[in-house]
């Protein structure tokens, strides 16, 4: 199953991700992490193509994608 | 078996980047790591940092690094490929540092025709002193300094810094990008691939100007500012390729001249 995993210390919370993703798989947190950002979380994962495009735009590196 | 298919470049440091939300600095800090790891190049490249939110530079990329007076990029740079032609040089600045402050070394370094790269950020603010115009703030649009908003006749107009380059003629790459959608990270990291190529070949000045996000500065959350990217600065700053190696005719040492001869 292609997936994402988004390193929570680096996510920022600024929602690049979410508008970049065609299958609408990303969505906020609904927790804020350690740094005090609601960082991005798959709400639908098994839309996820592991196409990168939401780590192409994700201005903290902070996306992983696995295929 | 399961395959990482996208994973941090090691052309950056581990360090966190203190960028805002949403800023469009880490993009193109990600895009010259990849580019470096991706033509093996790292080892022998030195960077450098500006002034201006990205004066931390230095500590994200991992290769050699100096941090120079501000707008002092093109001159350091000069400086270092002269001495170490064989290291790849890259000067990393924002648009206060390079078109403001150090627009006579940016004109300088172009028109002599340094072997170096520039990687421009245009955010047309100054991020990091907190959102005074800068010289490619766009007409109307409101800084710290333009309250009402940018007038020409007391502000001017803004500087198109790959149009004004394009003028001279010993640049061998001028080309304007943005990254504010996936497709347009693609494209950017191809421009600065290969303003970095034209370096390694030896064929001259070379300088990639990336329109950029600052958020912050412009007062709007991080989606209004690729918005902003895309409605607002696109139109005013075609992106495109402003010269290419390609378009550049070969360069002959002239025979010495009396002036007397010439007229
Ligand atoms: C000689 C000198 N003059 C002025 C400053 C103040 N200063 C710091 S950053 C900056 C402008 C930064 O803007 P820009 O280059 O657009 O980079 P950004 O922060 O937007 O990335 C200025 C004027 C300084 N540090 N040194
Ligand atoms: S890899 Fe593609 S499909 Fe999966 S979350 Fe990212 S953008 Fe969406
Ligand atoms: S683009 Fe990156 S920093 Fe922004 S919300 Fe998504 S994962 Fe977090
Ligand atoms: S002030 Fe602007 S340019 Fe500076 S880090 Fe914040 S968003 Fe980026």
């Amino acid at each position: 199953m292609p997936r994402i995993e988004v390193d929570t210390i680096r996510c920022k919370g600024c929602e690049l991700c979410v508008v970049a993703c065609p299958y609408k798989v990303i969505g906020m947190s609904k927790k804020f992490a350690s740094t005090g950002y609601y960082p991005a979380v798959m709400v639908k994962p098994e839309k996820c193509t592991g196409c990168t495009l939401c780590a192409l735009v994700c201005p903290d590196v902070a996306i992983e994608v696995y295929k | 078996m399961e395959k990482k298919v996208f994973e941090r470049t090691k052309g950056l440091t581990e360090i966190l980047m203190r960028y805002c939300p949403g800023c469009g600095h880490g993009v193109v800090h990600r895009l010259v790591g990849e580019v470096m790891e991706e033509l093996g190049i790292t080892n022998r490249t030195i960077g450098i940092a500006p002034v201006g939110c990205s004066v931390f530079a230095d500590e994200y990329f991992n290769c050699d690094m100096i941090q120079p007076a501000h707008g002092r990029g093109p001159a350091v740079a000069t400086g270092i490929k002269r001495v170490r032609p064989d290291c790849i040089v890259f000067s990393y600045q924002g648009d206060g540092d390079l078109a403001s402050i150090g627009m006579a070394e940016t004109i300088h370094a172009a028109a002599r025709g340094e072997r170096i790269t520039i990687i421009f950020v245009n955010n047309a603010i100054y991020g990091m002193t907190g959102g005074q115009m800068a010289p490619t703030t766009l007409l109307g649009m409101k800084s710290t300094t333009t309250p009402f908003g940018r007038d020409p006749r007391v502000a001017g107009y803004p500087i198109k810094v790959c149009e004004l380059l394009a003028t001279l003629e010993a640049p061998a790459y001028l080309a304007r990008v943005s990254v504010h959608k996936p497709a347009n990270v693609l494209k950017a990291k191809k421009a600065i691939k290969k303003a970095f190529q034209v370096q390694m070949n030896d064929q001259g000045f070379s300088l990639v100007e990336i329109l950029s996000q600052c958020p912050t500065d412009w007062f709007v959350t991080p989606l209004q500012g690729i918005d902003f990217v895309e409605k607002m600065m696109i139109p005013f700053f075609p992106l495109g390729e402003y010269k290419t190696i390609e378009g550049k005719k070969e360069t002959v040492k002239p025979e010495p001249k009396k002036v007397l001869e010439t007229v």
